[in-house]
């Protein structure tokens, strides 16, 4: 009878569990590449994955690829960060009193269905330049994210923990401190990860419409220019650069709650 | 004033303060606008650094007297007093301060603060200690009761046995007149429950401070009790007040004897009327 190994079963079934990964991703590449070569019906005029490495190397060594990479994620930084740094306080202010609350809720609630791309014209009209313009319908998309987060994380405290800080005789400055924060962090996080994907997805957009620079404007110009396998190096660019940003985010926020580890 | 020390976590050791008088309490809940008595006319008198034990069945009124003790919401009638100024009236109550601190049912330790940091709150939040002191003075105290090397974890790292333990070194630190228990080791299996209990009566023999105990189970009243009050079921009233004049430190050989099996009948009897009447009525706990 063999013994039962558990680490040796454990690498096993990883490894078949990789390997299946690995076989089916092969698997759609080679059906797309083939796909493509023999104009197999609507992949006759998308560009096969050869074609779309070949592009993506061009644009490696491209400067104006880079500039454009960059342009992005200024934006995002700019966008994202100005939610961040109003919306989080405002979130809080408005957990920690109730007047407060009820005087911001409406105009938010009135505001918040509006979808940020739908405040591009208007945004184009208000600003002075593009770049502002831009900057405020990104603002816009993760602003209303990280307040209903924040919100909600700093509403869902669990009562006996306040009960508990007030049965020691905390003060009012304790008590946010020590408890509201602490124990909203991880919905400010996980704030700043939706909001971060919405912010994405709006700077791309926002750049298709008027942008000058950037990633969105790069695969639309690619589009409008007739470069098919640029799109999909601009739709890869894109996945990448936001999935850099959401872990990041996510790396800081494992970091600021280490109580939130699985043990 | 004999009793009472500055310094965290330093335990004078008799208790000469702590005495709490109920009298003639009634408090009246008013949910969606239908009144329901929930506590009717209790009086209770309990001494300083008395084991107190209140047991009845669920819903009859024993959490509402705890939070009134503890300054949570007031009462409709009466007075609570604690050594003779009054703490709980119609009209006032005295903000939930340190002198009468809360373990409550279900852990509330801080999720997001290390154990260290959670047994040294109280002490750092009314700037009694700076938080270097406060730290030491926390150290010691889970030194001194027993807990290992645990400072450094967070709440979600340990057993629940051992978060309860934390839960009463995190009120202990704060040297308080009254401990106040609502039901704490009631999520407890059997068995953890009765290292729980051991645990509380060593605490308890150390720093003889009085205590106000809520549970449901007699014998856990019985082992940790110098005084049960049995309440019946809703509008709760003091039904009647056991004696249990077992020696401290208890042990579990006690529960063998035949005045441990006299007291026990005394009080399931006292108790099982009430349970059924609550049965029967199948009114929803408030509280």
């Amino acid at each position: 009878m063999t013994s039962f190994n558990a680490t040796k079963l454990q690498k096993t079934v990883l490894n078949r569990t990789l390997l299946r990964g690995v076989i089916s991703i092969v698997a759609l590449l080679l059906l797309w590449e083939i796909g493509s070569r023999f104009h197999f019906t609507f992949l006759a005029s998308v560009p096969a994955p050869t074609e779309v490495i070949a592009s993506l190397n061009k644009m490696i060594s491209d400067g104006k690829f880079w500039k454009d990479w960059l342009a992005s994620y200024w934006r995002v930084l700019e966008g994202f960060v100005a939610a961040q740094l109003i919306g989080i306080p405002l979130g809080l202010a408005m957990a920690m009193n109730r007047t407060f609350y009820n005087f911001m809720f409406s105009p938010l609630e009135v505001l918040r269905p509006i979808p940020p791309l739908a405040w591009v014209p208007t945004a184009i009209i208000f600003w002075p330049t593009t770049e502002l313009s831009i900057a405020f319908v990104i603002f816009l998309g993760a602003f209303f994210t990280v307040v209903l987060n924040v919100l909600g994380g700093a509403r869902n405290i669990d009562e006996r923990m306040l009960r508990v800080a007030a049965s020691f005789g905390s003060r009012k400055s304790d008590i946010f401190w020590k408890i509201v924060l602490p124990a909203t962090l991880p919905s400010i996080f996980t704030g700043m990860a939706v909001g971060m994907g919405i912010t994405w997805e709006v700077v791309v957009a926002a750049e298709m419409i008027a942008g000058k620079s950037g990633l969105g404007y790069f695969t639309w110009a690619s589009y409008v220019g007739g470069n098919y396998p640029q799109i999909i190096v601009g739709m890869i660019s894109i996945g990448i650069a936001g999935y850099l940003s959401s872990g990041l985010i996510r790396f800081i926020g494992k970091r600021a709650t280490p109580w939130q580890r699985q043990f | 004033m004999a009793g009472r020390s500055k310094q965290p976590g330093k335990f004078a050791g008799v208790a000469s303060e702590g005495a709490i008088q109920i009298r003639n309490v009634s408090k009246v809940y008013d949910p969606e606008g239908i009144n329901v008595l929930a506590v009717d006319n209790c009086s209770i008198d309990i001494a300083p650094g008395e084991f107190c034990v209140i047991v009845g069945p669920s819903g009859c009124g024993k959490t509402t007297l705890l939070n009134a003790i503890a300054g949570f919401h007031n009462i409709t009638q009466g007075e609570i007093l604690l050594d003779g100024k009054a703490i709980c009236t119609p009209t006032y109550t005295a903000p939930p301060g340190s002198e009468r601190i809360v373990v409550f049912q279900n852990g509330a330790l801080f999720p997001w603060s290390t154990i260290l940091d959670n047994v040294a709150f109280g002490p750092v939040v009314q700037g009694t200690a700076t938080a270097r002191e406060a730290n030491e003075a926390a150290q010691e105290l889970l030194a001194e009761l027993g807990l290992p090397d645990i400072a450094d974890r967070y709440p979600n790292e340990l057993s629940s046995g051992m978060r309860r333990r934390v839960e009463i070194a995190r009120a202990l630190i704060n040297d308080p007149k009254v401990l106040l228990l609502d039901e704490p080791f009631r999520a407890m299996d059997a068995l953890t429950k009765g290292v729980a209990q051991e645990f509380l009566l060593q605490a308890y023999d150390r720093i003889r401070k009085t205590v106000f105990f809520i549970t449901h189970d007699l014998e856990e009243a019985l082992f940790l009790a110098d005084r049960i009050l049995v309440m019946t079921t809703r509008p709760g009233r003091i039904k009647c007040s056991l004696n249990v004049d077992f020696p401290r430190p208890r042990t579990f050989h006690m529960r063998a004897s035949k005045h441990y099996l006299e007291l026990k009948a005394e009080i399931f009897t006292a108790v099982r009327e009430e349970a059924t009447k609550a049965f029967v009525a199948g009114e929803r706990e408030l509280a």
